[in-house]
């Protein structure tokens, strides 16, 4: 058994349930990532995980990537991407990001964390 | 039409293959696929094979899977389950890719795009347009997809959310336009002739059956 199989099989449980409510991290770290700039803070919700796969910002460093992170599909209102007076489209109107776990914020933690 | 146009003087030649500067890239190319072959760690016959399948991923492939989808029930619930495995069912060459497929319906229109680089299905679509590549492209998708719509034509009813996916992560998308109408009774082969590449990404419909043999 390779590293990458054992880790694979130890995996926890993913962190959030597909419909639960998220705040994606506002952070601007230096290096490279995967988390748009748009959609960095914005509140949505799980539209479905993905599976865990290498981390891309180790990845790019020539690195494993290991152990792997998991991916959601985390979809929000084009409203709360924009702002309401800045969206030019119908207030149903949703984007959905792919955005690996350490991106991800649980609704309690960031509304108590941003009191 | 009348014009004289005498030759007292040259049209410059469009430069032939050779004459361009090779890249780095294109020298390491050569290199590397000389020592391969020199070594015999690989043949060239092997070589042209993985051209011809290069050459041969195309919008074709993904209107197959769209066409079966509109006739099969049972194939349009594993495509919207597991892409993948329907493209393998297929026996279409994208194994390897995490694929999602999202279907248009009388509520949702689904419009792809890869906000951070270039990200495409290739082995179902081919190589990505250009425009797909622009700046342009990646910025309104996300931030005026209504309007970018309407410039490839497509007018999104009010009532209708239109979804908008970033592929910037693992997974890569295929859009299933809605049948269109007046295709009752057509075959599968018949309905992949409407399934354009567009339609797949999702800035246009399918083709109307009056618009089959225009690309």
């Amino acid at each position: 058994m390779d590293s990458a199989s054992s880790s694979t099989a130890e995996r926890k449980r993913p962190r959030f349930s597909i419909g639960e409510a998220v705040r994606v991290r506002s952070g601007a770290p230096i290096g490279h990532c995967r988390t748009p700039h748009y959609f960095r803070g914005v509140l949505g919700w799980i539209e479905r995980y993905c599976g865990a796969f290498p981390n891309p910002e180790e990845l790019a460093y020539g690195r494993d990537g290991l152990p792997e992170v998991d991916l959601y599909r985390v979809q929000a209102r084009m409203t709360d991407v924009w702002g309401n007076s800045l969206y030019v489209g119908r207030p149903q109107d949703t984007v959905v990001v792919e955005v690996f776990d350490h991106w991800l914020e649980s609704l309690e933690t960031s509304s108590s964390s941003q009191r | 039409m009348s014009l004289e146009h005498s030759h007292d003087h040259p049209h410059p030649n469009q430069p032939d293959e050779e004459d361009a500067e090779q890249s780095v890239y294109q020298k390491m190319e050569v290199a590397l696929r000389e020592l391969l072959v020199e070594k015999n760690i690989i043949n060239m016959e092997e070589l042209h094979g993985i051209h011809e399948q290069m050459d041969n991923r195309g919008p074709h492939n993904g209107a197959r899977m769209v066409a079966k989808a509109w006739c099969d029930p049972d194939y349009r619930d594993l495509l919207l389950l597991d892409a993948t495995a329907a493209a393998e069912k297929l026996d279409l060459e994208p194994t390897w890719l995490h694929l999602v497929a999202l279907e248009n319906t009388t509520n949702v229109h689904n419009l792809v795009v890869c906000t951070l680089c270039s990200c495409y299905p290739w082995p179902l679509l081919g190589l990505p347009p250009d425009w797909y590549k622009s700046r342009a492209y990646r910025s309104d998708a996300v931030n005026h997809p209504r309007k970018l719509l309407s410039q490839f034509g497509t007018i999104v009813p009010d009532e209708v959310e239109v979804r908008v996916h970033d592929s910037s992560a693992d997974m890569r998308y295929l859009v299933v336009p809605q049948r269109p109408k007046e295709t009752e009774g057509w075959t599968e082969e018949a309905l992949q002739s409407l399934v354009s590449r567009d339609s797949m990404i999702g800035v246009r419909r399918a083709r109307e059956p009056t618009q089959r043999n225009k690309q």
